[in-house]
């Protein structure tokens, strides 16, 4: 008994012994030498591997940026790490740094429990994707929000939550990194990636309803209903297809408090740096 | 006892509770407003030539079909147009549809309202086809497909068996049940009418043995006509999906991705072939339909015949109303049909029923993990796995899904309605379906 335990013991042992240093040899001789520009940038990069910057992973970041020359370096950039990140990775290639605006990510829909009430009782999978192919929705909006958080279980930040109160969801400006992963996600569309003002100040139109107002006041009392108030405030401001867009270069500072306040319908939002308001 | 046909592969047998199997069609009468969608088919939707204050008659074209697939849609009352414009539809989406305030009840001259059955076909094969293409006539089975193009054989294909889908697999739905007791001899001509239009002799008529009282009326009068035999089949779910009625009858099997002609089969379902009839024999173009109207929670369950466009709520008036015990509304069978946003939209050519289900019947269990019993495997009439299907979309790794063949799913539950832990397989399904149609 004690021998057969001894030597199976023994067997496996130089088994393992043999196979480490075969594999030993054999990482050694087939090794990829990896630059030390990409090691170094990976090591500054925040490791989130979100695919915000539009590659597949921190690595593959690291490699591009590595390989890029002054101009698409430019390009590039990591929002997650922001403009502090940009400033290491510019300084290990000896590049000069681009700085970008703050960015945020925004919920372009103001569809609250008390805004827009819900007209039908949805049991189907939990999940916006679905429930957008089923039917348009608890609210009768064909393109407002469907409240079931799709955004918030894909967001790696924990920047985004179901308000219990409003039932849509609200983001944490702090923990944003403007990835874009909830952008990707809506099956509505609703996230858009904004300009933060210099003040931190944010001003566009929460809502995507391209319906007649009538129609869509029906079913929401916060819905755009394209009556051209804030075009005539800035001119820059397009409505089109019975929806007003206010474009980034429209100055929040400026003009943000004035056209919340012109929007009879509460679609217009007008945020202070920081603070944000669903009502 | 010789053993009765049905399909091989898989298969569910749900309580039928078909309670309205012994009610007479009843006319619904006409509501106040109409709502005609311009789409109510599979392919493009129709281009609409009527515009606001027209006045319109019983079986005017209201919008012409666009492209090959596609089907005319016509007026189902008189009256005048009051609004063309997009409408809250079935599922809370926008829909172009035709508004029409109903006033009297005037027919078309053309259209022949007499109740004689004519049997002599006297038209030629074109004409038929232009006659059938004229009254807007879709598939009403459910699908929708435009029956003109399904009639068309292309040339390098052969077609030796025409198949008249009277299964009515669905629980509930008695339409094309009460259909075939009452309207028995019309389906039968057009049968050869349609007989006549793919230059073939045979049709057989499948009934589910559930169906005694259609089998009965059927088997009499296809003694006289020559080449229509009716065939009673083993009671099955989904025995009226399109492939599983070839196989049961034929012992054919439509390969994946192919359609039956390709085995020489066409299928109609007989409310489709009662259209025919009446398009060719009476000039009548496709504005109303047979609807069944039940569930448990419906105080007067009935089939009703109903002009295309009705609101769903004048005919769940007419059956007593949404009682505090109705807590889904379902536009088609329980199997299939989808729950309803807004009961106010309008029934189109393929609604076969509605259906006001309690608390108890549609009751969804929270689904806990998948046990791999291998239940929903057996069930599948398709050979496919849906537990595996339900994980790749749950872990989304959509690219493994081209491999679980899910464009070959017909949807039709068997998975989800045997699971015992309740998981929503045909959803999964479904998501799996579109995510591939994507790409």
């Amino acid at each position: 008994m004690e021998y057969t335990i001894l030597l199976s013991i023994l067997v496996l042992g130089v088994t393992a012994f043999i196979s480490a240093v075969v594999l030993y040899l054999v990482s050694r001789k087939f090794a990829i030498p990896e630059e030390e520009k990409v090691s170094q940038i990976e090591e500054v990069l925040p490791q989130a591997n979100c695919g915000g910057c539009g590659k597949a992973g921190c690595h593959d970041f690291a490699i591009t940026c590595a390989h890029a020359d002054a101009k698409t370096f430019s390009k590039l950039h990591c929002p997650v790490g922001g403009n502090e990140v940009m400033k290491k990775v510019a300084k290990i290639l000896g590049f000069k740094p681009t700085v970008k605006e703050a960015t945020v990510s925004v919920l372009r829909c103001n569809g609250t429990c008390q805004n827009a009430p819900a007209k039908i009782q949805y049991d189907g999978i939990f999940s916006c994707r679905v429930a957008n192919k089923v039917s348009c929705g608890q609210t009768g909006c064909p393109t407002g929000c469907l409240r079931l958080g799709d955004c918030v279980k894909v967001c790696q930040f924990g920047a985004l939550s179901i308000d219990k109160k409003t039932g849509i969801p609200v983001i944490d400006e702090d923990k944003c990194t403007s990835c874009g992963a909830c952008v990707r996600t809506c099956p509505r569309q609703l996230f858009e990636i904004r300009n933060k003002s210099p003040k931190g100040n944010m001003v566009y139109v929460a809502c995507r309803n391209t319906q007649k107002g009538a129609i869509a006041r029906k079913n929401c009392k916060a819905a755009c209903i394209a009556c051209l108030k804030c075009n005539k405030i800035n001119p820059d401001i397009k409505v089109e297809n019975n929806l007003s867009y206010i474009p980034n270069t429209v100055s929040a500072d400026d003009y943000g408090q004035e056209l919340a306040q012109s929007c009879p319908t509460g679609a217009i939002i007008f945020t202070h740096c920081g603070d944000k308001k669903h009502d | 006892m010789t053993k009765l046909k049905t399909f091989p592969l898989g298969g569910i047998h749900p309580d039928k509770y078909k309670i309205t199997t012994d009610s007479p069609i009843i006319d619904a009468g006409l509501p106040e407003i109409v709502y005609i969608p311009v789409k109510q088919h599979i392919g493009s939707p129709a281009k609409i030539l009527v515009s606001k204050g027209d006045k319109v008659k019983v079986g005017t074209l209201l919008a012409d079909a666009d492209g090959i697939v596609s089907a005319d849609v016509h007026s189902s009352v008189s009256g005048e147009v009051i609004k063309v414009e997009s409408i809250e539809g079935e599922f809370g989406y926008l829909e172009d549809m035709i508004t029409i305030k109903v006033e009297g009840d005037d027919f078309e001259p053309s259209i022949d309202r007499s109740t004689d059955i004519n049997r002599e076909i006297e038209l030629s094969k074109e004409e038929i086809i232009a006659k059938i293409r004229e009254a807007g006539i879709v598939g009403m089975g459910g699908a929708g497909y435009p029956t003109p193009v399904k009639t068309s054989i292309p040339e390098n294909k052969k077609v030796d068996t025409l198949i008249l889908n009277g299964i009515e697999c669905e629980p509930f739905l008695t339409a094309d049940d009460r259909l075939m007791v009452e309207k028995a001899e019309q389906i039968v001509i057009g049968a050869k009418i349609i007989n006549k239009i793919l230059g073939i002799q045979n049709a057989i008529i499948a009934i589910d043995e559930n169906k005694p009282h259609a089998i009965e009326t059927l088997s009499k009068i296809t003694k006289t006509y020559v080449g229509v035999n009716v065939q009673v089949c083993a009671t099955k779910y989904p025995q009226g999906g399109e492939k599983q009625l070839i196989t049961a009858i034929t012992g054919r099997e439509v390969p994946s991705r192919k359609l039956p002609i390709d085995v020489g089969c066409i299928v109609q379902n007989v409310g489709t072939v009662f259209a025919v009839y009446e398009a060719v024999m009476k000039n009548k173009p496709l504005f109303e339909r047979i609807v069944t109207l039940s569930g448990d929670a419906c105080l007067h369950p009935a089939n009703y015949r109903v002009r295309v466009g009705t609101p769903a709520s004048f005919l769940i008036d007419k059956s007593g109303g949404i009682t505090e015990k109705v807590s889904k509304v379902i536009f088609g069978g329980p199997m299939m049909g989808t729950a309803a946003f807004n009961i106010n939209a309008p029934i189109t050519k393929i609604t076969s029923g509605i259906l006001l289900l309690s608390e108890e019947l549609s009751h969804k269990t929270e689904p806990q993990d998948c046990i791999r019993c291998g239940k929903c495997v057996e069930a599948c009439p398709m050979g496919l796995q849906p537990y595996l299907i339900g994980r790749n979309v749950r872990n989304e790794k959509f690219s493994e899904l081209a491999a679980c063949h899910v464009l070959d799913c017909i949807e039709c539950g068997c998975c989800a309605y045997t699971c015992p832990v309740h998981l929503p397989l045909l959803d999964y399904c479904k998501i799996a379906k579109s995510e591939l149609k994507k790409k």
